[in-house]
């Protein structure tokens, strides 16, 4: 099964880490990353631009709209994303909480889906 | 390193498969006791199997595949504590696993005298878990199910199942649940909790709750290892009854399903197919398990499918002995579904008349309302008695409510046949 693993920070705890403790955490999610990539576990990985560059797209009664910043207002920001494969929903828990995102933020862990909907 | 040949990294290849379908749960249950966390332990079990494709293949397959894997992940498993320890998460116990898992290789008991895989469903179905998180923890941990697996089996969403076992590890780990069989003193009541989930388990693989098989031979068969580990462990009255009852059902599973997957009731049974060895197995120990005064649910349960199993054609049938044997049932077990299989009986000794009577009041009470094997039972005994409209409708309420496909093809092809 493939999961997608949402990272998302929550700016004022991240921002809150002393500057070594961060490249300490982001050490670690590399060393976490390069692991899983190496034993096929982990497909794909990237991570994202702040929420400020992003644009969002609507369209209303044929009226293209853009505006700034990302579609909802939250305190926390999706940060960037891992693809994980893993046995089961639970295997793919335990992969998102070894990774230190979810101590400044949290990680939603989606199952992709493997058939169109019914 | 020399050149492997195609064909000996595939036999490597499809030993790991072999060892992984054979070991796997053992080395894990191991790998719990050695290091004292199920998330580590199934870590160092996926890091074993991934030294294993690796290496099996240049360095040939261990004799002991087995002992093999539990070394590997005990060495990965330390690997794991040392760097998580260098990105500061201790949890505060990882010395306590350092120390568990750090000794002489030589002195770590690896092939431990009992069963690991006992003493981990003891922790599964340990007191301090409510009953559906015992089930789905031995499921998961003990039988090797995948979430997604049991929560569809258990008609919960995923989400609410993969917390349920979140918590139920935090929670043993919070207590600080020994990883062990439990002494005399607290066995009995702490056995009546593991043969609850182990009943539970088989019953999922006997008549599966939902999906495309009828039977899932592979639950039927864990059940059935662990009830026999309980019996050798522990010759309990209730223990060695839950044995029989699942040998004695587990005796006509080849009969139940036809070439086609389709579901073959009882009667239509060819008794032929019956294994008669389980049989002969269960019937002897339903003869032991009924020696404790009074005897318990399991015992009574297993002397009903006994009394089918004694049976050489489905005419010949003791249903006095029956309806006799579900009367003691329910005095033990005083449930609706104990009461639904007393009508079914009721219908065999005296009729669809009496038995439709109970039907109705057991569905009047509500506890059946959503239950397809009540308003399926309903179904026949209103077609027995040539009410063929409210047969068809009891037959309707029965498919919006079934979820295992073989079962929805019986019910479709009975209501199809209505006149």
């Amino acid at each position: 099964m493939k999961y997608l693993l949402l990272i998302y920070n929550d700016a004022a705890l991240l921002d809150a880490l002393p500057r070594e403790e961060f490249e300490h955490r982001l050490a670690h999610c590399y060393e976490r990353a390069g692991e899983l990539m190496a034993d096929g576990r982990l497909l794909g990985s990237e991570r994202l631009e702040k929420p400020e560059t992003a644009a969002t797209v609507r369209i209303r009664d044929d009226e293209l709209a853009v505006t700034d910043g990302p579609f909802a207002e939250t305190k926390e920001y999706l940060a960037g994303f891992n693809v994980v494969e893993a046995r089961d929903m639970n295997e793919a828990i335990r992969l998102a909480a070894g990774f230190p995102w979810a101590r400044t933020g949290s990680v939603e862990v989606r199952p992709i889906a493997q058939s169109l909907p019914d | 390193m020399p050149a492997l040949s195609p064909a000996a990294v595939a036999a490597a290849r499809a030993a790991v498969e072999s060892a992984w379908r054979e070991h796997s749960r053992h080395a894990l249950a191991t790998l719990v006791r050695l290091l004292g966390d199920f998330d580590l332990a199934e870590e160092a079990l996926h890091d074993a199997f991934r030294a294993a494709l690796e290496q099996w293949p240049a360095q040939g397959v261990p004799g002991n595949p087995y002992s093999w894997l539990v070394s590997a992940g005990r060495f990965k498993a330390i690997d794991q504590i040392r760097r998580r320890r260098r990105y500061d998460l201790d949890d505060g116990r990882i010395a306590e696993r350092v120390a568990a898992a750090d000794g002489d290789p030589a002195e770590v008991e690896i092939d431990a005298v009992g069963d690991d895989r006992l003493r981990l469903v003891f922790t599964c179905c340990h007191p301090v878990l409510a009953p559906e998180a015992r089930v789905a923890l031995t499921l998961r941990e003990v039988c090797g199910l995948a979430t997604e697996e049991i929560a569809r089996a258990f008609l919960v969403p995923v989400p609410t199942l993969a917390q349920r076992i979140v918590r139920a590890k935090a929670k043993l780990r919070q207590a600080r649940v020994g990883y062990q069989v439990p002494g005399r003193a607290e066995l009995p009541a702490r056995l009546a909790s593991v043969l609850q989930v182990v009943y539970l388990v088989f019953n999922e693989g006997h008549s599966a709750s939902a999906g495309a098989q009828a039977v899932r031979h592979d639950l039927v068969e864990e059940a059935i290892r662990l009830g026999r580990l309980l019996v050798a462990l522990l010759p309990e009255p209730e223990a060695v009854g839950l044995l029989a009852l699942m040998l004695l059902h587990a005796s006509r599973r080849h009969a139940r399903t036809g070439a086609d997957g389709a579901l073959v009731l009882l009667p239509d049974q060819d008794r032929g197919r019956w294994d008669r060895a389980l049989i002969d197995e269960g019937l002897a120990l339903v003869r032991l398990a009924l020696r404790a005064r009074p005897p318990g649910s399991y015992a009574l349960q297993a002397a009903i499918a006994a009394v089918h199993a004694e049976a050489a054609t489905a005419a010949a049938t003791d249903w006095p002995q029956i309806v006799a044997l579900y009367d003691l049932l329910l005095r033990v077990d005083p449930s609706p579904v104990v009461a639904l299989n007393r009508a079914v009986a009721i219908a065999e000794r005296d009729g669809p008349a009496p038995a439709l009577a109970l039907v109705d009041a057991l569905l009047a009470e509500g506890a059946l309302a959503g239950y397809h094997l009540a308003h399926a039972t309903r179904a026949e005994l209103l077609r027995r008695l040539g009410r063929t409209d409210e047969a068809r409708h009891a037959y309707q309420r029965a498919l919006g409510l079934v979820r295992q496909l073989p079962e929805r093809a019986f019910l479709s092809e009975r209501l199809a046949a209505l006149p």
